[in-house]
């Protein structure tokens, strides 16, 4: 066998394509492509490794889809393309790929000696990008290469094209996809090459970039953000550009909308056997949460949907939620936005959460979410209030944080932090019953606590959570969902509507959602995924946003139930996220992505873990949040802070910040904005 | 005996597993992927393939042993083991299994206890030929020689 001569051989045809433009690396590429392989089945493992070394790629092997998870998500940037067998014991394959598509968007082969079109459909629409059956053979692998360059090209050309058809690209783009989902689709290939090369011109930096394209990572609040502003302008009608406009996201682009959009309705598809879509779930909710949640104004649209599905929210706190998730600082409190079909459903109560998750990560991509900015962790009243002040600054802060309740309290905290100490909010709500219900009472979430509300959701006790509406002069309300007791609101957010709090990230609420898969809010699961706390309840995942505040995470409920005690002190709950790792824990450096990811993993059916990884997202994400309260660091949108704290990190970041002292971590984080460096699209 | 007789033996060896069924083109990838910093590939593969088949076996073995037979439980197996199989080449134990979902599928004990033994054979038959084929190529090499790359005439 000459793999070498065939790499060589593709390599020159493909000079020809994408790499038209010479800047790239086209000589050595497609050696040492970055290849992550995942199989329960050792034999075939090696044999794959083999082969794919001996196509010149540089070659991870994992056994376990969790494994891979959290690898993937401590290098975000490490890998170019997965390949992941179908039937694994601890993780669904196609579970596992919709992951990767909404936290990494990295592209995905499916491999399974399963060979029903059924099987493979399943695949397509999952969004693998191609799918191989069993036994593998060495030339299918030499052409792995060309996933990861059409996808490139694919995301640069969304770039480009911003702003030019809004509808055609999305539909392009589907067919993009479809086109290729075969792996004998080389002739389809090419001639969507060629139609791209036409527009190489334009793509210039095409060759540059291709290979580096930075990636825009759909953190938790970002994705709140864009479920607001879908939720506003109706599902039907939400076209990019006007997506675009609402979230007001400096640094995204069209296409990033629009392929983001994409994954979205799919995911929507998915859950409409769950959720009745829209609105009518969203009501259902909102009534049993109305009474609790008063207006929440602005509260980040994204958990507020996860939230108001979970029923948590009511509808308006939902809306407003969403009008802080949307408007961001700008805080539109007391707009109750109208809560768009909850196509945000996130799962709430069912697991649905990929789509939440995934939600949620948008949120923040640019702005910091301040989930909490003021919130208070414990939502006590008078946190709220000093939230509220707080908030303002954190708006994004979407403090979520309900992970583990403990933590978000000090994810808050970190985010008030630069709005005012004190506001933490408890985030940690999410430990059960947040202690949001006791704060709920307060208008305390002032306007920054709306934010702060995020964690509210996962408090436990879903009656309480609601209580927080009333915190909100500003409107900011936070949501807290809490009722769910297996939802977690997922996104009580509470957020008030306080501008700042702009991302309460209701999607704490979705944590529930998220539960199943917590989506691994990238990263950020921020602590401000409060609401994993509220979670606890839910077993759903957290889906740490990377919003890192939104711990959308649904969490298995019980997880977070402990942590989530928002008490500003939610350094403890670091501790308590220890506790609740079963074994998730894991230092993600994302401090959000860490906490989702432990609690994807766990996914599985642990909502436990999500307690736990919200924890560990707290934790981590407290570190983060840190870097992203500072609203003025603007920059932090990405919450994802590509540090890895470990759970001691974000435990003193915590302390710190509840001391009060603790400067935006802002340094250690590198958001700058938009981490466009992970911002998966 | 001579270096050129056993490399003769060798080949008609492998042909015949080939033309058998025994092993299919999947064998081959995996001995041209076999090279010098990696020449024990092949054994590694296929040692640890019989050490994982091994452990499937039993299992199923034992699922199929319950009172209430969980045929998932023995098809998820099976399919790894299909799966396994056919990535080192082991074509009569893939088709083997094959046949052993269908009998999953049917939810039929007897049946699946026949599969079993089938596949159970196939396995068996398949781990003896390559011990062989393994022994004839150490003693190749033993013997100063080295081992022809397996090339498909047929």
């Amino acid at each position: 066998m000459n793999p070498s001569n065939g790499k060589g051989s593709i390599a020159t045809a493909s000079s020809s394509g994408a790499w038209k433009v010479g800047d790239v690396v086209p000589d050595q590429f497609p050696a040492g492509l970055r290849v992550l392989v995942v199989d329960d089945d050792p034999t075939c493992l090696v044999i794959l490794e083999k082969m794919l070394r001996a196509c010149l790629y540089a070659v991870t092997k994992c056994n376990r889809a969790e494994i891979a998870l959290s690898l993937l998500r401590e290098n975000k940037n490490g890998f170019d393309i997965v390949i992941s067998d179908v039937h694994m014991p601890d993780m669904d394959g196609f579970k596992l790929l919709e992951h990767i598509g909404l936290e990494m968007d990295l592209p995905v082969i499916m491999m399974s000696a399963d060979d029903e079109k059924n099987v493979v459909m399943k695949g397509v629409t999952h969004g693998a990008c191609d799918y191989l059956i069993k036994p593998v053979r060495i030339e299918a692998l030499k052409n792995i290469w060309q996933h990861v360059v059409r996808k490139r090209k694919n995301e640069w050309k969304e770039l480009d094209q911003s702003g030019s058809l809004e509808d055609g690209d999305r539909q392009q783009k589907p067919s993009d996809e479809v086109e290729y989902s075969s792996s004998a689709n080389e002739g389809n290939w090419k001639s969507s090459k060629k139609r791209k090369d036409e527009e190489e011109d334009i793509e210039d930096r095409d060759d540059t970039s291709t290979l580096k394209k930075p990636r825009v990572v759909w953190s938790v609040e970002l994705h709140q953000q864009f479920v607001a502003a879908v939720n506003q302008l109706g599902i039907d009608k939400a076209v990019p550009k006007k997506i675009l406009e609402l979230m007001n996201v400096p640094g995204l682009t069209r296409e990033n909308v629009a392929s983001h959009l994409q994954k979205y309705r799919l995911y929507l598809r998915r859950l409409s056997g769950v959720s009745q879509h829209h609105s009518s779930l969203n009501n259902s909710f909102i009534s049993a949460q109305e009474a609790t949640f008063g207006s929440m104004s602005s509260l980040n649209g994204l958990d507020l949907q996860t939230l108001a599905v979970t029923g948590q929210l009511p509808a308006q706190s939902l809306a407003t939620l969403q009008a802080a998730g949307l408007g961001r600082p700008t805080a539109k409190s007391g707009i109750p936005m109208p809560l768009v079909d909850q196509r945000n459903l996130f799962s709430f109560e069912n697991p649905k959460p990929r789509f939440g998750e995934g939600q949620q990560q948008h949120l923040s991509s640019s702005k910091p979410v301040n989930l909490l900015h003021g919130i208070p962790t414990t939502m006590e009243p008078k946190q709220l209030a000093n939230l509220h002040q707080s908030a303002q600054p954190l708006g994004n802060m979407n403090v979520q944080v309900n992970a583990h309740g403990g933590h978000s309290s000090s994810l808050l905290m970190q985010m008030g932090q630069t709005q005012s100490r004190g506001q933490i909010l408890n985030e940690s709500a999410g430990s059960h019953v947040p202690r949001l219900p006791s704060s709920v009472g307060h208008p305390a979430i002032s306007n920054g606590i709306a934010g702060g509300v995020i964690g509210i959701n996962g408090i436990g006790d879903n009656s309480r959570g609601i209580g927080y509406n009333q915190v909100r002069p500003t409107s900011s309300m936070l949501s807290f969902p809490m009722n769910h007791t297996s939802e977690l609101a997922s996104n009580s957010f509470p957020l008030g509507s306080t501008p700042g709090i702009s991302n309460i990230t209701p999607k704490g609420a979705f944590q529930d959602e998220i539960n199943s898969e917590i989506k691994g809010s990238t990263g950020f699961g921020a602590s401000y995924d409060i609401f994993n706390d509220l979670h606890q309840q839910k077993s759903q995942n957290w889906e740490l946003h990377n919003v890192g505040l939104q711990f959308s995470a649904s969490q298995n409920a019980n997880r977070l139930q402990g942590n989530l005690d928002i008490s500003p002190s939610v350094l403890v709950r670091q501790g308590y996220s220890s506790s609740q790792t079963s074994g998730q824990n894991r230092n993600v450096s994302d401090i959000g992505r860490a906490v989702f990811s432990g609690v994807e993993s766990t996914q599985q059916g642990n909502t436990q873990i999500i307690g736990q990884q919200l924890n560990n997202f707290l934790v981590d994400n407290s570190v983060r949040v840190k870097a992203e309260s500072i609203p003025d660091a603007g920059s932090q949108s990405i919450l994802f802070p590509e540090n890895n704290f470990g759970q001691e990190d974000l435990m003193s970041a915590l302390l710190k910040q509840q001391q009060g002292g603790i400067a935006p971590a802002e340094s250690e984080f590198d958001l700058d904005g938009y981490s466009i460096d992970n911002i998966p699209v | 005996m001579e270096l050129g007789q056993m490399q003769g033996r060798l080949a008609e060896y492998t042909r015949s597993l080939y033309m058998e069924g025994i092993l299919d083109a999947q064998f081959l990838q995996l001995q041209q992927l076999q090279d010098e910093s990696n020449p024990d590939f092949v054994v590694e593969v296929v040692s640890l393939f019989f050490e994982d088949s091994e452990k499937l076996l039993n299992d199923i073995a034992r699922a199929l042993d319950q009172q209430s037979v969980d045929f998932k439980r023995v098809d998820a197996h099976v399919h790894q083991l299909k799966g396994s199989s056919a990535s080192v080449g082991a074509q009569r134990v893939k088709d083997a299994c094959v046949a052993f979902r269908n009998c999953c599928e049917e939810q039929n004990v007897e049946g699946c206890l026949r599969c079993l033994q089938q596949v159970k054979q196939e396995h068996y038959l398949v781990k003896n030929k390559l011990e062989t084929l393994f022994r004839l190529e150490q003693q190749i090499v033993a013997a100063g020689g080295s081992v022809p790359m397996a090339e498909m005439t047929f």
